[in-house]
């Protein structure tokens, strides 16, 4: 104890002795760890993702297998001699080196190898057990699986049952949030506040309070068990995509519009010629928010849909497989693998327009 | 508005373009009604008619096929008779309880870190921390339920490998489902964090610059500055989270459908889709329906009420 409190004064006067160009050192080597933490952080985030590839490569038995073993998909190496396959292990042997043997005659306290180097050498005797030692593995993924997912949910059908919902919806999506952006935009409408103040309160409504009535109404209809009411909703606008559309074209300059119109341009032709073209990163960002929103929505196919496997979407078909596959831990990984590849290459391509839609909704409101 | 630069230049005195400049005014109009008719009709058809008739339901005994009889304010005494009904609310506080500070905590410290000049490769770290929530709702859970698996879930090898011999199995075990329901959720914070990184983008230099100049330290910076400026979108994501956990659903039912029953998942919602499509009583989940909506409404207000007190509002917002 002595000795550490005689220490401390002289070491804080080694901190103050610094050069100064250690302070930038010291910056550095801060953001550097920083950065590092992030990305652990990050690593653990991401890590799920790694457990359902890995896992979605393996073999039930290696899934089902004990906890201890290693997470990489592997199966043992084998060495064929004299016509019979034998199982390869690493030996040590008393001179220090390990030795790659195949195992032919296993006993209690000594075994007989084979060297797949040196066949001709004939047996070799090596005492030990042979439980002790390590076999040899090599990464063998187990790409069946997704052969065998790919049948049981049949994915081409259930794929193009998303594609269509997804893409009809689309269109109607960006056709009425689009009109009735504009209109919000740019047309001066009496109680115009209160109704985008009407609009925006339909973004916390939850959906619950209109479930059972929309429901009944598809159903008295005769749409339930047909794609209708997964699509049609869509031509009606919706709050979300309205008010990112309209936020984008009140910053676009009226003059443009002023001078069409001078032109003799009506208001169908504004927004077709002069509105639409300028619009982009938005209209693209409110088609990528629905097919993402589409491809993920699990709750209107499972209710609509329910009583028409033919028609489901691959959300609730995934859902569907998995349930009654229960314990196929590795098809249900490459199910969910499957399903959320088209999405997540449409969010990398798109991503910048997306992310700015993203701001632009959740930031000035 | 969009008339009012033509009528400004046009003099007012002469009738005729008067009455021209009125009738391009009211063709705008007419224009306008037109453009907003689709949402118009969307919104009485599937929103406010859909309300009303909800409302109307849960007085009701309706089944779908069956004649409808009043049945006055049976389900709504039932609401608090029916002991699954409560206990499906209890489940849903709990868990939005232990849920809300997650989700807005988490988001708050990537957008910090995002924000800060302390990091390298912003922009990829941005796009990565939020690719899980491109992920289908599905699959997350799927992907969620193989990780937590209590023997061979990566979450439970990485707890044995840094010495926790018995790892909780946390999507089977009662006392630890809700965590285990938490984590599944974390992949779902990459809206909040998008939109707190940007607001914190927008705040000002200047105001950094000042406090520098009085010397505050980072830590005092950001509870000072970057909280109180960003606290608008705080309060939006808390609104918005806690109306979402309200409506928690999916993840219930698909675990619950894909492992065995458990109650301690029975959800307000899962009970609620349970009473409507597998018992068939739409009145009685009319009602259910709109117990939660109005507890939402409660919640929704209240937040909004507590808001003046820690929201700051720069400017003329």
């Amino acid at each position: 104890m002595a000795t550490l409190t005689s220490a401390r004064p002289s070491s804080s006067d080694a901190v103050n002795t610094a050069p100064y160009y250690s302070r930038q050192l010291r910056q550095f080597m801060l953001k550097a760890l920083v950065t590092l933490l992030t990305c652990m952080l990050l690593l653990v985030y991401l890590l799920p993702l790694g457990n359902m590839m890995l896992s979605s490569i393996s073999t039930r038995e290696q899934l089902s297998q004990s906890a201890s073993d290693s997470v990489i998909p592997s199966e043992p190496v084998t060495y064929n001699y004299q016509g019979t396959d034998y199982p390869l292990y690493s030996v040590p042997t008393p001179d220090g080196v390990i030795h790659t043997w195949a195992l032919v005659e296993d006993r209690r306290n000594s075994s007989d190898f084979i060297d797949p180097a040196n066949p001709e050498a004939g047996l070799i005797r090596w005492e030990g057990s042979w439980r002790t030692l390590q076999p040899e593995r090599t990464f063998a993924p187990a790409w069946d699986n997704f052969g065998i997912a790919w049948e049981g949910i049949k994915f081409p059908r259930v794929f193009m049952n998303t594609l269509i919902i997804s893409v009809i919806g689309m269109i109607g999506t960006l056709l009425s949030c689009i009109c009735v952006a504009y209109a919000f935009a740019r047309f001066p409408l009496p109680g115009k506040n209160i109704l985008f103040v009407i609009l925006i309160g339909t973004i916390i409504l939850p959906s619950q309070v209109t479930l059972i009535p929309t429901y009944a109404f598809f159903a008295t209809i005769g749409w339930t068990n047909t794609m209708l009411p997964l699509i049609v909703p869509h031509f009606f606008a919706n709050a979300y995509n309205v008010f990112l559309l309209r936020q984008f074209f009140l910053t676009l300059p009226r003059e443009l519009d002023e001078a069409a119109m001078i032109d003799g341009a009506g208001p169908f032709k504004v927004l077709t010629s002069v509105i639409i073209p300028q619009s982009w990163p938005a209209i693209i960002a409110v088609g990528v928010f629905h097919f993402v929103w589409s491809w993920n929505d699990f709750f209107g196919p499972l209710i609509y849909l329910i009583g028409k496997p033919d028609l489901q979407p691959i959300s609730v078909a995934v859902q569907v497989f998995n349930f009654s596959y229960g314990p196929h831990p590795e098809l249900i990984q490459a199910t969910s693998l499957m399903a959320l590849v088209l999405p997540l290459i449409i969010f990398f391509l798109a991503q910048r327009f997306f992310m700015r839609g993203v701001v632009i909704t959740g930031v000035e409101k | 508005m969009a008339a009012t630069p033509d009528t400004l230049n046009l003099p007012a005195s002469t009738a005729p373009q008067t009455k021209q400049s009125r009738t391009v005014a009211q063709q705008q109009r007419v224009w306008g009604w037109i453009f907003l008719s689709p949402w118009i009709i969307g919104f009485l058809t599937f929103t406010l008619f859909p309300m009303i008739a909800s409302f109307i339901f849960s007085f009701t005994n309706f089944q779908i096929g069956e004649p409808i009889q009043f049945v006055g304010f049976e389900n709504w005494r039932n609401l608090f008779v029916d002991p699954s009904t409560s206990q499906s609310l209890l489940i849903t506080f709990r868990f939005a309880l232990v849920s809300l500070p997650i989700a807005i905590g988490l988001p708050l410290l990537l957008a910090t870190i995002l924000n800060s000049k302390m990091v390298y490769g912003k922009p990829i770290l941005r796009v990565l921390f939020y690719t899980p929530y491109m992920v289908p709702a599905i699959s997350s859970i799927f992907i969620w339920q193989s990780f937590l698996n209590g023997q061979t879930g990566w979450l439970n090898r990485l707890l044995r490998t840094i010495g926790i011999a018995d790892p909780p199995n946390w999507l089977f075990d009662p006392s630890v489902i809700t965590f285990g329901l938490v984590m599944l959720g974390v992949w779902g914070v990459g809206n909040a964090m998008l939109t707190m990184l940007a607001t914190m983008q927008g705040v000002p230099t200047e105001l950094y610059e000042a406090a520098d100049v009085d010397g505050a330290n980072s830590l005092v910076k950001w509870t000072r500055i970057t909280l109180p400026m960003i606290s608008p979108v705080i309060l939006y994501n808390i609104v918005l989270t806690v109306i979402g956990l309200m409506q928690y659903f999916l993840p219930a039912y698909v675990l619950t459908n894909t492992t065995r029953s458990n109650p301690e998942t029975n959800f307000f919602n899962l009970n609620l889709y349970r009473t409507a499509f597998q018992f068939g009583q739409m009145g009685f989940a009319s009602a259910q329906a709109w117990f939660i909506f109005i507890i939402a409404l409660i919640l929704t207000l209240v937040i909004f009420g507590t808001s003046n007190r820690w929201v700051y509002y720069s400017g003329d917002k």
